[in-house]
């Protein structure tokens, strides 16, 4: 891997842990040390103490201690630090080594065991000489321990074995083999971390130790080296605020170093870890800012060192590398629960980072050009190779390998330093630079959709584009540049639009893709481009020699190896015969032809003829040619008559930013009458049968990408200047609207319905509407029918009390329907008349509307076509219904008085009053009475209003005598019976059939009377004559009644007979009394 | 000189498209247009907070995008747009050509020899 120069090595990014050697286990033979290890690595949750294991054996060598310097007067450092250091601390010498021993406290062989044991701690000690590292000795017994203090023997043996292994009491330990192995183990562990933690805290004193022996002058790289190790030991003893602390020190030493152009890289390098340190441990303390103002300073203290000019790419590659590797921190940390922001998130170091990878490729493709004053040899990768090292690797971070160790500012081996740089630009050419940008700039492009940014994701896709485009891989970069191709279009940046069309014209002239190439130069045409017109020009004529089958010329700025491979594609391609036709979609672009359509009118009638106009512009420099354009309806038996074709004679073509119309007219089939006719697509062939067919084709009435809005500003500004628009001489493109469908509707009918009726109607007369149709048709109006009736869509009530009917000679009942459908009232000649009389019986009062619906067929031509026409004219009318007259009844006695009760066997008195609320003269016929339970008081019932005329508000009183009888038994209320009048309007003819209307009378109290006093007085009398009056006094009862009467005189009367007579009445009869 | 030069000046209408849009002519003008347009991110984000806290609807200054704006020039360019804006021949939402706005776009501009 070409980059791997320049990744951070992985000791420096992972997070350092305590490093505990255990020595003595034989994981592979022993099963109880397999499990001792296993509980010691396997499964370790976050809550375990942070310790890396490994197993060594008991002879293990660790690296070898160099011996103490104890003075650093004549000490001059090589180098800031060694690359084998933090591995060295890591995974080398061991902060504690124990040694695990099977040894029972009652061995029989103690002694030799014991001795064994010391030997063993031995070997470990002499390994190890020279280190501060601790030594620790778990004895695993089978035995489970008694309690400490118990155990006599126990205790004075740990102490022997102690003695023997020169051990502290608190490194001898003691793991039983038994069930709760873990549990030991972590309480082993904890034991083990405090060792380390002390030996760690040991190391930091050691190297803090140095610092007096230093001075500023020789021993600068120290300061940075110490401080370094400081920290690394605090991470290691999981002192991190610490660390931090220490880290920042080292960070600000390293920029105290004095630097020139052959130590650059190696400041720069440990520059960047120790950033790095301490960016990830602000992430860790939560403190994101932090790390974010010292990245901030980081990069503003480095961006300017570039080292050496001839290497000026690897500062660059440096420099993406450390915003790569702060983004990778940023996103680490958000995944553990950081929340980042939209103007603050990983995306944007990424992005940097991509954005100094593409200056790495552009330096390294100026620096490490095989360049033509150079001498052919040079450019040859030089021999020995000064990259090569003996040892692995180097021994310092950020040296040159040529040069190791040496720090002396003198000026290096000039000859060396060339040959090393050209090796390293040698080296660099081989690095796949748009593959680095690319992954960067994807890694930005998902961040970027996370935190809300759709246009930074699209101008980082276009990027990635257009590094695929120098990668030359055309497919990835047209699908990237199509897929946000349209977000630019939508939005309107037509600037970045063309610049990005202009990158995808080039891919797909390399590619030869003759399709993609014939879109983009269709849009880099058209009004959205902001390219200047010679460009045009060129685009322009080059989109002619594709349609006439020829190889365009190449794009400028292209590769000149990629042009030449470029053009024997296209001439392959030329050379296929057959599939030269090629359609294409261009509603959602916009292209350089526009185009829109529209219907002369919302709707037309069936006999006239549909007309519908194209409109189409072309916006490129110069007239383009066509051969074809055809409209496509909704209904294709139409399209026949939408094509305008190239007849060979008119050329069709179309003039740089003038609009062209082409007119279109057919006649609509019967059938679609009431039906919508849609175009549904518009196509213009360019080329022709020679060359290659392009169909461009619109959908619906034509209309692009960026049609809708310049519609709206359009009519923004009419709206405006409204009165202009119409004075303006030339057709205005942005405000010609797009009909895209029209309506086919029923010839206009001529003929005329006329209704004639006296409203309002009144509840149940069978009210008379008189239609006429009289025909003003030239021709026989065949099959005339007459709908009638009320207007379907009302209230679902009024269906059912409204009767229609074409009879007026009887009543209808309520069989009748509501709308009487589809009469057929047979031929109607030109001008002949024709009268109907419609009935309606309406049962409830109120508004209601009525239809008339007169259909009928005629022939017609229509531009020399017989066509047979159905045309039906439409009559509504609302009618409100009232009442006829009101009707009140009362009962009153035979002086008039009202009754509230009436009495068995007296006569008394019925009311009538009948009051007209019809507008219109209404002539009662007859009036007669129903009675129940009462009867007449006179022989014969007869009607005293026959033949009465009522005028609007007069009334019509009549009064019978009734008695009810005497059999009648006597219980409360009673019904009485019917009153019937029978009527019509004065106006209707005689033989119209009379409406009855029945009023039910009112139900009475019936009460019977013991006594019943009535007079017989003369209807006058006269002054000086005797008035004879008589009282009839009966007894109604089956009981004798004591009657006494008293006669009160009147002062206008003198009397003559009883006053005070005094009798008996006997039952039911009448005494006369005068 | 005043230290508060721009090198790029955009309007931009509400349907996100450019009203006016001119950069200093001595450096890459696709990339003041790409930068205009990737910064209408926050520009959208900061709107719909302004709508979600029913604040203050006469402030039109949305704040700082990055720290290096300044709230004076906002003010002269608005008032500058206005003007246009109350131009009974312009048409909102068209692209403005004004000659008295190129001006206070230029002066509010870096200027090149």
């Amino acid at each position: 891997m070409a980059g791997s120069q320049w990744e951070l090595p992985p000791e420096l990014c992972c997070r350092p842990m305590a490093f505990v050697a255990l020595t003595g286990l034989d994981v592979v033979y022993n099963a109880v040390h397999r499990a001792i290890w296993d509980a010691f690595c396997a499964n370790r949750r976050a809550d375990r103490v942070p310790i890396s294991f490994k197993v060594l054996p008991g002879d293990h060598e660790y690296p070898k201690c160099r011996t103490k310097r104890t003075s650093y007067e004549w000490y001059i450092p090589k180098g800031i630090l060694k690359t084998g250091w933090m591995n060295k601390h890591l995974n080398l010498v061991p902060a504690l080594v124990v040694l695990f021993y099977e040894l029972d406290w009652d061995d029989p062989q103690w002694k030799e065991k014991q001795s064994e044991c010391a030997t063993k701690v031995e070997i470990v000690r002499t390994s190890l000489q020279g280190r501060n590292t601790k030594v620790a000795v778990v004895l695993i017994q089978k035995k489970t321990p008694l309690p400490p203090g118990e155990d006599l023997v126990a205790s004075e043996r740990a102490q022997a074995l102690c003695h023997a292994c020169d051990l502290s009491g608190k490194s001898l330990f003691v793991l039983p083999h038994t069930d709760h192995l873990v549990g030991y183990i972590i309480r082993l562990e904890n034991a083990f971390y405090e060792h380390a933690q002390t030996y760690y805290y040991t190391e930091i004193r050691r190297v803090k130790s140095h610092k007096e022996f230093l001075n500023k002058t020789t021993h600068q790289l120290l300061f940075v080296r110490h401080q370094f190790k400081i920290a690394f030991f605090s991470e290691l003893k999981q002192d991190t605020q610490n660390a931090l602390k220490y880290y920042r020190t080292a960070y600000s030493l390293v920029h105290e170093l004095r630097s020139h152009e052959t130590n650059m890289l190696e400041i720069k390098t440990m520059a960047g870890f120790i950033n790095y340190k301490i960016c990830r441990l602000c992430f860790q303390h939560n403190t994101p800012l932090d790390a974010i103002a010292q990245f901030r300073k980081h990069i503003d203290l480095c961006k300017k060192k570039i080292g050496s000019a001839e290497l000026a790419f690897e500062h660059s590659a440096w420099m993406s590398k450390q915003f790569q590797s702060f983004g990778e921190l940023f996103d680490e940390a958000i995944k553990l629960g950081l929340t980042a922001i939209q103007t603050q998130n990983p995306g944007f170091y990424y992005q940097q980072a991509a954005c100094y990878s593409q200056d790495r490729k552009q330096l390294a493709q100026q620096l490490c050009q095989v360049s033509n004053d150079h001498i052919a040899y040079q450019t040859h990768y030089p021999s020995p190779d000064p990259l090569d090292t003996q040892s692995a690797g180097l021994d310092f971070y950020g040296q040159r390998p040529w040069r190791q160790g040496q720090q002396s500012i003198d000026p290096p081996d000039a000859e060396k330093e060339k040959t090393g740089i050209l090796a390293l630009q040698i080296k660099e050419r081989d690095v796949p630079h748009s593959e680095l940008i690319i992954a960067l700039l994807s890694n930005a492009v998902a961040q970027f959709k996370k935190y809300k940014c759709p246009r930074m994701k699209s101008h980082l896709m276009v990027q990635m584009g257009e590094e695929y485009y120098h990668a030359k891989d055309y497919t990835k970069a047209l699908k990237l540049l199509d897929y946000v191709m349209c977000d630019y279009r939508t939005e309107r940046w037509w600037g970045l639009l063309t610049a990005i069309l202009t990158t995808a014209l080039r891919c797909a002239y390399l590619m030869a893709s003759i399709k993609d190439y014939v879109i983009y130069c269709m849009e880099l045409l058209g009004r959205a481009s902001t390219l200047k017109e010679e460009q045009k020009s060129r685009i322009e004529r080059n989109l002619i020699k594709v349609l006439t089958n020829e190889v365009p010329d190449a794009e400028p700025e292209c590769d000149p190896s990629s042009v030449t491979a470029a053009r024997s594609l296209w001439n392959d391609r030329m050379a296929l015969a057959g599939s030269n036709e090629l359609t294409i979609e261009v509603q959602d672009y916009i292209p350089f032809i526009q185009c829109k359509a529209k219907f002369q009118s919302p709707s037309f009638h069936v006999d006239q003829p549909v007309q519908l106009q194209v409109f189409l512009r072309a916006d490129c420099p110069h007239p383009v040619s066509f051969s074809k354009l055809a409209v496509s309806l909704s209904n294709q038996e139409y399209n026949q008559w939408c094509v305008a074709e190239w007849s060979g004679q008119e050329a069709m073509s179309l003039l740089p930013g003038k609009t062209t119309c082409y007119n279109f007219s057919f006649v609509a089939k019967t059938e679609d009458v009431g039906k919508k006719i849609e175009m549904t697509g518009i196509e213009v062939m360019l080329g022709g049968d020679s060359g290659r067919c392009v169909f461009v084709s619109w959908r619906g009435a034509g209309g692009d990408a960026a049609s809708a809005h310049e519609a709206l500003q359009a009519s923004r500004c009419s709206r405006r200047w409204g009165r202009n628009i119409e004075a303006r001489q030339e057709l205005d493109w942005d405000s010609l609207t797009m009909q895209h469908s029209t309506m086919i509707i029923s010839r206009v009918p001529k003929i005329s319905v006329q209704l004639s009726h006296q409203p309002p109607a009144l509840t149940n007369e069978m009210y008379c509407i008189k239609l006429t149709v009289q025909s003003q048709e030239e021709a026989m109006a065949k099959d005339v029918k007459l709908t009638a009736g009320l207007k379907p869509g009302q209230d679902a009530n009024l269906g059912q009390t409204t009767h229609v009917t074409l009879d007026g000679s009887k009543f209808c009942d309520d069989s009748a329907p509501s709308l009487l459908p589809d009469v057929p009232l047979g031929e109607l000649k030109p001008g002949e008349k024709l009268e109907k009389c419609v009935f309606v019986k309406c049962v409830s009062t109120g508004p209601r509307v009525f239809l008339f619906h007169v259909a009928y067929g005629i022939d017609t031509t229509v531009e020399g076509r017989q066509i047979m026409c159905k045309c039906h004219k439409d009559e509504t009318v609302t009618i409100e219904t009232l009442v006829p007259f009101e009707v009140s009844v009362k009962f009153v006695s035979t002086k008039f008085e009202p009754l509230d009760r009436v009495s068995v066997d007296i006569p008394f008195l019925l009311m009538t009053d009948i009051v007209s609320s019809s507008p219109w003269p209404l002539l009662l016929t007859s009036s007669s009475l129903q009675l129940l339970t009462v009867t007449s008081n006179t022989p014969q019932l007869q009607s005293q209003l026959q033949e009465v005329v009522l005028q609007t508000g007069e009334c019509a009183s009549e009064c019978f005598c009734l008695r009810c009888p005497p059999q009648t038994s006597i219980n409360n209320t009673v019904a009485t019976g019917q009153y019937l009048i029978s009527w019509r309007r004065n106006s209707s003819s005689p033989d119209s059939p009379l409406i009855q209307t029945i009023v039910s009378l009112p139900h009475v109290v019936l009460e019977m009377v013991p006594l019943y006093i009535h007079a017989d007085l003369p209807s006058f009398g006269r002054v000086r004559e005797s008035l004879p009056v008589r009282y009839h006094i009966e007894n109604r009862t089956a009981l004798v009644q004591e009657v006494e009467m008293a006669v009160e005189p009147s002062d206008a009367f003198m009397f003559s007979g009883l006053k005070q007579p005094q009798g008996r009445q006997l039952d039911d009869a009448s005494i006369a009394a005068a | 000189m005043n230290t508060n030069m721009a090198v790029c000046i955009a309007v931009i209408a509400k349907e996100n498209y450019p009203l006016y849009i001119r950069s200093v002519p001595t450096q890459n003008e696709l990339k003041f247009h790409y930068t205009v347009h990737t910064s209408l991110d926050v520009v959208e984000e900061k709107i719909s907070a302004v709508g979600k806290a029913l604040g203050d609807q006469r402030e039109l200054y949305l704040g700082l995008l990055y720290p290096t704006e300044d709230y004076k020039m906002f003010r002269k360019l608005h008032n500058s747009f206005t003007d246009v804006m109350c131009n009974p021949f312009h048409n909102p939402g068209d692209t403005i050509q004004s000659k008295a706005f190129d001006g206070i776009v230029s002066g509010m501009m870096v200027q090149t020899a």
